[in-house]
């Protein structure tokens, strides 16, 4: 018995060594840490739980027979986050550079199943040089089944990739189907095909960082939700992340204990909207002074920062956040942050987070570059989601909200719960020149009658009370008092029940 | 008494202004720009008269627009503050022609000692010492050169009307001269619009303290001490005290005398200052009087019990002084720290912006009485302190580009200058300003410094001790200990807290551990926490134990704990695993993390910052007001590139080191941001 104890203690001390201390040492020398390092800063401390940890790879072609790892390649198990259970799977590059074979893809297929029947988050970590070239077919196939289970699981148990080395070809197509990806700056990378090829077919010459680098992914393409410094810091902001999320769809939003009054007064919130209109100011400042504890995630901070999205939590549970931005672009919509939003919204809704949303919105940004890039389509995302999400809504408008940007923006008319506005709230059709302009366009000559005509529209209609006069908007608030009254808000709402007409699915404008 | 009093001036000063009239039963009027709708000086005075735009010049300074607002309000005398129209004797005049009394001193003393050139002669005349220099007035820079030789470098260059540090430059040889003369003469035309400029010998390892003075039109005059006014940056006073740790009871005394035969001299009434330069023997120099109230003048208030504002009013009231020489006396010591809107990390420039959070530490009176003339000597005898916050600002507020930077002067009080030195240590510790960046950092690291400690400091403190600006504060490890501790304790709260999140799989919770890792500043403690109801022990490697207890919880941005029985007060931030903290002199990012966490983290690389050093970017928000260089051009080391205006200071930016100008990015008239590339070298 002794020896199959101490046998059983050489095959696993022989698993956990990978592809070998060489390996393991040249990891760490890019900086990277290796599978298992990372499984142990993902999880609580020991409670890490491996799935087949002796699966070894099935090809025979090209000498592989003779080379035959357990694990083959990726580390996979559950485990807890703060208590909570998550499954997990990381690949690990020290074993065939992380490539993909069939056995390895059945590994993470098995935990995917799992963590669909038993409720709780996935969490990918991708450091693959992609297919297993010696496999073949057998290795595409692999990728097709993972395929499936990321859509199969979509909106069933949150799903979130960690992109820590390579990420190339196929396979970067798991991980665009799950709900976050989060990147490492100068470790990792993403992209169909690679800077060889670019080159080869279009002849440009471009490095992989600036092809599919954290910072273009995060900036330029928003493929990626977030990048961060190392490895450490990456994965203790993975674990902040899923404190946030709900395991599953079944599940209401976790609830935790917080340390901060929801009746708060932030007396500084009065003077947040600058005297002049078309000045701008820090949207953040509002979230942050909301949020218990000033505690904000925000995802997707590098794009699209015309809108803010991310999570917060009031009176201890996650509230999604979409905020207009006026500190650029004055907080417009577009085609980018319309379909940043959109996406959220979703992903809000798929999990039953309420949605906060702050809005401060002159319209759709003009431009042929707009129209001919299909704002009309993405804009329409936006719309859509707001409609379609049964999630609790709160929405508080601080200045303008204009055209048909206020409808999109959680207004009443999309079953918005709460619909609030601040005293400096401005809901019209356009701003007063614009107006102006065109009601009164047989002055349009004389620039002392259109002055006293845009005088007479912002007195009548720059304001909130039009609105409030039609029930459009609840009560108008006073800032200060924003916190302790969308506390309230979501408190009330705690027992909301609202159904969509049954559906195959809908048809949102992808 | 007046019923209504109009105070000509914004900020701190007018809110102070505003607090004495209040308590002496006197109505209030405030005058405001544009930029200044929702200030506090407006918010806490009786009445409020907007007076223009937001530059001073077509605000504050514009005297038909103050004559306006005192003939609406009906306001029988006006307070000018410091700055702005406090020392323009054609405001004094105009207030004369209506009758309304000027909180200050009599035309002819502010015309007299507001030039310097003739300021100087009146002194030499009333027997008060002087320092070599030309009084007459100065054509070109040619001439500037010229006298400044015939003086012997260095030199300081001064505009006549000038004060506060604007307008003045030090030269050391001819170039500087010349571009000193030029700048001064530029930068005096805007702020005061009037560009005389005069030079005079630039006393080394000097110390600035001066006098305060208090005159009635009854022939009564007194000195109140003297303040230590030496830690200055570019010649803007930054901490001030009084009594000097430097004056003896007689130079004290011979200096205090001289003032007074000065402001004698010339029929002067109210508040006003003599400033004096004195030198290592303790030889005084008069430098210059100011016939206002000063900045600085909480100090002598604290030290003597005087409410000088209320001495003023009563002095333009007509009243005599109550106070005699003999009645004044020195108790205890009294520090001012200036909390500027700047950034201490880039050579102090100046930042603008919204006051997201704003929370002085709490006011304290320590036991004086400034509700009565005099010191009621009434605090306890060799214990207790004052905390005083002179501010004009709120959170929420806005710091805006159009005036002086200053937040808040905070100052302390306590019977010995040890004692006044650890309460502002204290209170600089617990002071919360966040949105815009501020000098709390440096400000502490004077506190600790030794030679501010020993109190041997001169004017050229600053320059010598930052030659390379401030870049934030080693702490001692004994500091680090008691930081470390308390981060350990509180991370292990926010972690427990963690744990406590709904969805968790029973009997299989996360148990936060007892080992940590903490690093900061480079160093890295192992420690073992053991918690109890009343606080935690924190157990170091070498057996050192400290003791932390706190009421802090998650979120709290200020933590205020007992380490060791003493009290430690840390401004907290969240980062990814860990804190920041700003302790002291020092803003640290701190991070808590258990021993296989610090030892995967060993392995991660330093990531080096992105190389900006071919680059000139843009300090501060500012306007470009001249590219003194062309693309193509060979620049030497310290060479003038372009003049940014930020603040109404010009800001003159120069070259690191020697290269060629491949790029210009900007031309004068152009509005930058923080960061924008303003030329790139080859």
């Amino acid at each position: 018995m002794k020896d199959i104890l101490s046998e059983l203690e050489e095959r696993r001390k022989d698993a956990r060594l990978g592809g070998g201390q060489r390996r393991i040492d040249a990891q760490h020398s890019r900086g990277k840490l290796t599978a298992r390092e990372r499984i142990e800063l993902l999880l609580d401390e020991g409670s890490f739980e491996e799935f087949d940890m002796f699966v070894s790879h099935r090809c025979t072609d090209f000498g592989m027979e003779n080379q035959k790892p357990a694990g083959d390649g990726v580390v996979t198990g559950w485990g807890t986050i703060n208590g909570r259970m998550v499954y997990v799977f990381s690949q690990d590059f020290t074993v065939f550079g992380g490539s993909l074979s069939e056995t390895h893809a059945q590994k993470i297929c098995k935990i995917m199943d799992m963590a669909v029947q038993n409720g709780a988050p996935v969490i990918g970590i991708n450091d693959s040089g992609g297919a297993r070239i010696q496999e073949g077919v057998a290795s595409l196939a692999g990728y097709a089944e993972v395929f499936q289970r990321n859509i199969m699981a979509s909106g069933v148990v949150p799903q979130i990739s960690v992109i820590m080395g390579p990420c190339a070809g196929g396979a970067v197509y798991s991980p665009a189907m799950t709900d976050f990806i989060f990147m490492v700056k100068d470790t990792s990378y993403m992209f169909v095909t690679g800077p060889d090829v670019v080159k080869t077919v279009t002849n440009e010459v471009v490095t992989a960082e600036e092809l599919g680098g954290a910072s273009t992914h995060t900036k330029k393409s928003s493929v990626a939700d977030g990048a961060f410094e190392n490895d450490v810091e990456a994965l203790a902001e993975v674990r902040r992340l899923v404190d946030f999320l709900p395991l599953n769809n079944r599940e209401k939003p976790p609830v935790r204990p917080f340390f901060d009054e929801p009746g708060r007064i932030e007396d500084s919130l009065d003077t947040l909207i600058p005297e002049n209109p078309n000045a701008p100011y820090d949207m953040k400042e509002l979230i942050t002074k909301v949020a218990d504890e000033g505690d904000f995630y925000e995802i997707q901070e590098d794009f699209a920062k015309n809108m803010i999205t991310g999570f917060i939590r009031m009176e201890g549970q996650t509230v999604g956040v979409v905020a207009n931005q006026p500190m650029v672009l004055a907080g417009c919509l577009d085609i980018d942050s319309s379909r940043k939003a959109a996406r959220f919204v979703r992903f809000c809704d798929c999990f039953e987070i309420p949605i906060l949303t702050l809005v401060d919105v002159p319209g759709f940004l003009p431009g042929t570059s707009q129209e001919y890039g299909g704002v009309i389509k993405h804009g329409a995302k936006l719309l859509f989601a707001y409609g379609e999400a049964t999630v609790p809504k709160v929405t508080v408008i601080t200045r303008k909200a204009y055209g048909g940007a206020y409808d999109v923006m959680a207004s009443k008319h999309l079953r918005g719960d709460f619909n609030y506005a601040w005293p400096t709230a401005e809901i019209a059709v356009m701003g007063a020149k614009g107006a102006t302009e065109i009601i009164h366009r047989a002055d349009l000559a004389d620039a002392d009658k259109i002055a006293a005509h845009t005088k007479d529209y912002e007195d009548r209609f720059a304001n909130p009370f039009v609105a409030a006069e039609r029930g459009f908007i609840d009560e108008v608030i006073q800032p200060k008092s924003t916190r302790r009254r969308v506390a309230r808000a979501f408190a009330s709402l705690r027992g909301k029940s609202l159904k969509n007409p049954w559906k195959k699915h809908d048809n949102i404008p992808l | 008494m007046f019923e209504k009093i109009l105070i000509a001036n914004r900020g701190e000063i007018a809110c102070r202004v505003i607090k004495t009239a209040r308590k002496m039963g006197i109505k209030t009027v405030a005058i405001y720009s544009d930029a200044d709708k929702q200030a506090l000086h407006v918010q806490m005075a009786d009445e409020a008269v907007h007076i223009g735009p937001p530059p001073a010049n077509q605000s504050y300074i514009v005297i038909d627009k103050v004559m306006e607002a005192i003939k609406a309000t009906g306001a029988q005398a006006v307070h000018p503050g410091y700055g702005f129209l406090s020392e323009n004797s054609k405001f004094a005049e105009a207030l004369a022609a209506e009758s309304v009394a000027f909180v200050g001193p009599p035309v002819g003393a502010i015309e007299s000692m507001g030039d310097k050139i003739t300021s100087k002669k009146i002194a030499q005349e009333a027997g008060v010492s002087t320092v070599p220099g030309y009084m007459g007035l100065i054509e070109d820079a040619e001439e500037a050169v010229k006298i400044s030789n015939e003086i012997g470098y260095p030199v300081m260059i001064k505009a006549s009307a000038g004060g506060g540090g604007k307008g003045m430059r030090i030269a050391w040889n001819d170039e500087e001269a010349r571009e000193g003369f030029q700048s001064s003469k530029n930068e005096a035309a805007n702020s005061f619009g009037d560009d005389r400029i005069f030079i005079e010998k630039f006393v080394t390892q000097p110390r600035h303290i001066e006098i305060q003075v208090l005159c009635d039109a009854h022939g009564n005059g007194i000195y109140l001490n003297e303040r230590e006014c030496s830690i200055q940056r570019r010649n803007q006073k930054v901490v001030e005290e009084a009594p000097s740790p430097f004056l003896d009871e007689e130079t004290r005394k011979a200096m205090g005398e001289q003032s007074v035969a000065l402001a004698k001299a010339v029929g002067y009434t109210s508040a006003g200052t003599v400033e004096f330069i004195v030198d290592g023997d303790k030889n005084f120099y008069f430098l210059e009087m100011n016939t206002r109230l000063q900045v600085e003048h909480p100090v002598t208030e604290l030290i003597t019990g005087v409410d000088l504002v209320e001495q003023m009013i009563r002095v333009a009231n007509g009243e005599a002084l109550t106070i005699a020489q003999d009645d004044v006396q020195i108790n205890g010591w009294a520090i001012e720290n200036r909390l500027y809107a700047e950034d201490p990390y880039r050579g102090f420039l100046p930042s603008i912006g919204r006051l997201t959070r704003y929370r002085p530490p709490a006011e304290l009176s320590g036991g004086l009485l400034l509700e009565n003339d005099k010191w009621q000597g009434d605090a306890p005898a060799g214990e207790g302190y004052a905390v005083r916050n002179d501010t004009g600002v709120y959170e929420g507020g806005e710091i805006s580009m159009y005036y002086d930077p200053m937040i808040a002067k905070l100052c302390t009080w306590a019977p010995t200058r040890d004692r006044a030195i650890e309460a502002m240590r204290n209170a600089l510790d617990g002071f919360e300003v966040e949105g815009i960046g501020h000098n709390l950092p440096f400000l502490s690291a004077v506190m600790d410094h030794p030679i501010f400690i020993e109190g041997s400091m001169t004017t050229a403190f600053i320059e010598e001790q930052y030659p390379e600006g401030f870049v934030g504060v080693d702490l001692p490890e004994a500091d680090l200990r008691r930081i470390a501790a308390s981060a350990a304790a509180m991370h292990r709260v926010a972690e427990i807290r963690r744990t406590r999140v709904s969805g968790r799989m029973d009997n299989h919770e996360r148990r936060v551990g007892t080992e940590w890792v903490v690093s900061l500043q480079g160093q890295s403690y192992p420690v073992t926490i053991e918690a109890d109801q009343l606080g935690s022990t924190v157990q170091f490697e070498d057996g050192d134990q400290v003791r932390v207890s706190s009421k802090w919880t998650p979120g709290d941005q200020l933590a205020e704990l007992e380490v060791n029985g003493s009290p430690l007060v840390l401004k907290v931030g969240k980062i990814s695993g860990g804190f920041r903290i700003r302790s002291r002199g020092a803003d640290m990012k701190v991070h808590v993390r258990t021993p296989r966490q610090a030892e995967l983290a060993s392995l991660m690389p330093e990531k080096v910052a992105p190389d900006t050093s071919k680059l000139l970017l843009c300090p501060m928000p500012g306007l470009i007001v001249k590219v003194d260089v062309e693309v193509g051009q060979e620049v030497q080391e310290g060479q003038a590139l372009c003049t940014v205006e930020a603040m109404k200071m010009e800001n003159i930016l120069r070259a690191e080191k020697k290269g060629v100008i491949s790029k210009i990015n900007a031309s004068a008239g152009d509005s930058l941001a923080v960061d924008d590339v303003i030329m790139e070298f080859e």
